[in-house]
């Protein structure tokens, strides 16, 4: 049975503060907040295998830096969801604002509708999975992991970005310095295939998508792309 | 040739050498920048900081005490030095022994034996010491009883773990060798550990952004603080650092964001390697950046509550003395902890040379080829550096600052160091009078205030 926190008798730093008793203990438990009202930094700094349910719109960080939790947003997020987080999941039933996963590190981040400008951005190995649009200079500086984008993509998918790789389904507006279209071979297929499982994204078929990645060239510094910088 | 001859054509010779004439636009120095430009196509990147003159701390005098003032003996009457920072807002403030703390230098930039002498030599002198641009490395935080970790708009090796693990978290927003800048560094140092650190490939030249991925300005800086006082249940304070710009501003909108302690990084502030054109040209010294900030953190009714560190150029007991009688609350060090650790030392004279460089002026950092194993990650290089003897002077130099501190703080009467004032000093040049906010040395002029 799961535990409620009504966000509307409460504040934050309460509800944060129960969660976190968890934390390094391994446990689990179920937590299901309402009220949230778009207030920011909830559920941040979980270290357990908790589940939380927060029922209603988030602001700014939702989940950030998570390890093992997995939260779920039954609405939209603001700014920064799950921003550097290691691992466990997180899933927004809504849309997301900017920087949706920046810095992520590892872990499953899950966008039901579209993701803002900057979605992955400096990510680090956590994967994103959009089942809508993103906005511009998303995977921006993207290090590792994989992003996948089931709508379209905005402007500069993947500028200055390192050993990421970008799923993308629909129209990309645009393509950033240094990322270009790369060959969809089986292996990656099957990656997709996985990932999109791992979502629970259904009516998607790993075939209609094209793969981007770096294609290395800014990695060391030459005269003669100065151009790019 | 007969000798009258040749007497005369060496005369001729001379005589032309000494109608030489140097042009003050081009000098050889920018003669061979143009050079170096033509040949390699690229900036010229370096580390160290700013060369060029600035007015600075050596422009400023301290009064003393004599029949108007009363000073306190030395050796005998206590002089404090403690420091305690982040009484605004955290549950756990830092508490100093001395007012001079190690600043912010990453494990990539130096090597790891380099990076625990650090800590050793902090530690032993009762003060803290800072990451960098690389993540926290665990022999850092063994030898580091008071460690500050980094949040840079990298975020490599960023954890939830390391930020618990911290003792207090510093959000760097700019340095002063670059405001505005992002961190950098060459593939010769992007070593497999430094690599997997960063979540990079090995041996790229890595260009860290310069903005952070995840907020843009003061509004959203703020609710990024309160995530990391959520993570860490506000025990930890919080630190902005800021690179000397429009710093009465700057100061201002870090104290609405909700900083415990503003950093004040200026102009002299070193880097592990940035472009020469951004070190020499970007930034104001930190003479009057210092000043801007201190009047910024006294109309909010801020000083001493929001405490102020100032780094940039700090070398002696002197400078530690001025940058608190001006209203700082302590002092970090940089370059000149890595010059106490044993960098630009004369015993590598030969290995300088081999550089093409010499003891003293070597500030190819970024090459990653440091004689003295400081700045490097090879591992031969790094071996020849002891962090135990490192950490030792580092600890020496640390408490010869401290003592010189304490001995002009004496000498105007002051039990605390955090007692000096600007009262107690003056200026040399109308230049730093003007910036320091302090009458020209015999007068009670301040330029833009009275007449003289």
């Amino acid at each position: 049975m799961s535990q409620r926190y009504d966000l509307a008798q409460g504040s934050t730093r309460e509800l944060n503060s129960w969660l976190h008793h968890y934390n390094g203990t391994g446990e689990s438990a179920a937590w299901q907040v309402v009220n949230p009202n778009g207030a920011h930094n909830l559920a941040v700094g979980l270290d357990a295998p908790i589940t939380v349910d927060i029922e209603g719109h988030v602001g700014y960080y939702c989940a950030g830096m998570n390890k093992y939790a997995q939260v779920t947003v039954h609405g939209n997020a603001g700014p920064g969801v799950a921003e550097n987080m290691m691992s466990g999941l997180v899933r927004i039933t809504g849309s997301a604002s900017q920087y949706a996963g920046a810095t992520a590190h590892g872990g499953l981040l899950v966008i039901e509708g579209d993701a803002s400008s900057r979605c992955g951005i400096s990510m680090k190995g956590v994967d994103i999975v959009v089942h809508g649009s993103i906005g511009h200079m998303s995977a921006f500086m993207a290090q590792s992991g994989r992003l996948v984008v089931c709508g379209d993509a905005g402007e500069a998918l993947g500028d200055s970005l390192y050993e990421a790789r970008l799923y993308v389904r629909g129209n990309v507006a645009g393509l950033g310095a240094d990322c270009v279209e790369k060959p969809m071979k089986d292996k990656h297929k099957l990656e997709l295939e996985k990932l999109l499982c791992e979502a629970g994204i259904t009516g998607a078929d790993a075939g209609e998508f094209r793969r981007f990645g770096s294609a290395r060239k800014l990695y060391n510094f030459n005269v003669d792309n100065a151009d790019a910088y | 040739m007969p000798t009258k001859r040749r007497r005369k054509h060496d005369n001729d010779k001379q005589e032309l050498r000494s109608r030489l004439r140097e042009s003050a636009t081009f000098p050889r120095s920018v003669i061979a920048e143009i050079q170096r430009a033509a040949r390699t196509g690229i900036y010229d990147i370096r580390g160290f900081g700013a060369k060029r003159h600035v007015p600075t701390f050596d422009d400023l005098l301290f009064l003393g005490a004599s029949m108007s003032r009363y000073p306190l003996e030395g050796y005998r009457e206590r002089c404090d030095t403690n420091v305690t920072l982040g009484t605004r807002y955290a549950k756990k403030p830092i508490e100093l022994k001395i007012p001079v703390t190690v600043a912010g230098m990453s494990f990539g930039a130096l090597s790891a034996p380099a990076k625990e002498a650090l800590g050793r030599g902090a530690t032993i002198a009762g003060t803290s010491t800072t990451t960098g641009d690389g993540g926290m490395t665990p022999e850092e935080r063994e030898h580091s009883k008071i460690l500050v970790y980094q949040l840079l708009p990298s975020r490599y090796g960023m954890n939830p773990d390391d930020l618990r693990r911290a003792d207090a978290i510093e959000v760097v927003v700019g340095q002063g060798a670059k405001p505005g800048g992002g961190g950098m560094l060459l593939g010769q140092k992007i070593s497999p550990r430094v690599a997997a650190m960063r979540d990079l490939p090995a041996g790229i030249d890595q260009r860290s952004a310069c903005r952070h991925p995840d907020w843009t300005g003061p509004d959203d800086l703020k609710i990024k603080i309160e995530e990391l006082r959520e993570i860490t249940n506000w025990e930890k304070p919080i630190y902005i650092k800021i690179g000397a710009a429009r710093t009465y501003y700057d100061t201002a909108l870090a104290v609405k964001a909700g900083a415990d302690v503003v950093v004040l990084d200026g102009m002299q502030g070193g880097t592990a390697a940035t472009q020469d054109v951004f070190i020499e040209h970007v930034g104001i010294p930190t003479l009057p950046a210092l000043r801007q900030a201190v009047e910024a953190l006294q109309d909010l009714d801020m000083h001493r509550k929001v405490q102020l560190i100032v780094s940039g150029g700090i070398r002696t007991g002197a400078d530690v003395a001025k940058a608190l009688a001006m209203g700082a609350d302590a002092v970090s060090i940089g370059v000149a902890a890595l010059i106490a650790l044993g960098d630009n030392g004369p015993e590598f004279e030969d290995d300088y040379n081999r550089l093409d460089s010499s003891a003293g002026y070597y500030d190819d950092w970024h090459e990653g080829r440091d004689p003295a194993g400081i700045s490097t990650q090879d591992d031969e290089l790094a071996a020849r550096f002891d962090p135990v003897l490192g950490g030792r002077r580092l600890a020496n130099y640390l408490r010869v600052l401290t003592l010189e501190a304490q001995t002009l703080a004496r000498a105007n009467g002051k039990s605390h160091v955090h007692n000096l004032e600007p009262e107690d000093l003056v200026a040399l040049t109308i230049e730093a009078a003007a910036m320091a906010k302090v009458p020209l040395a015999g007068t009670d002029w301040i330029p833009g205030h009275g007449k003289f």
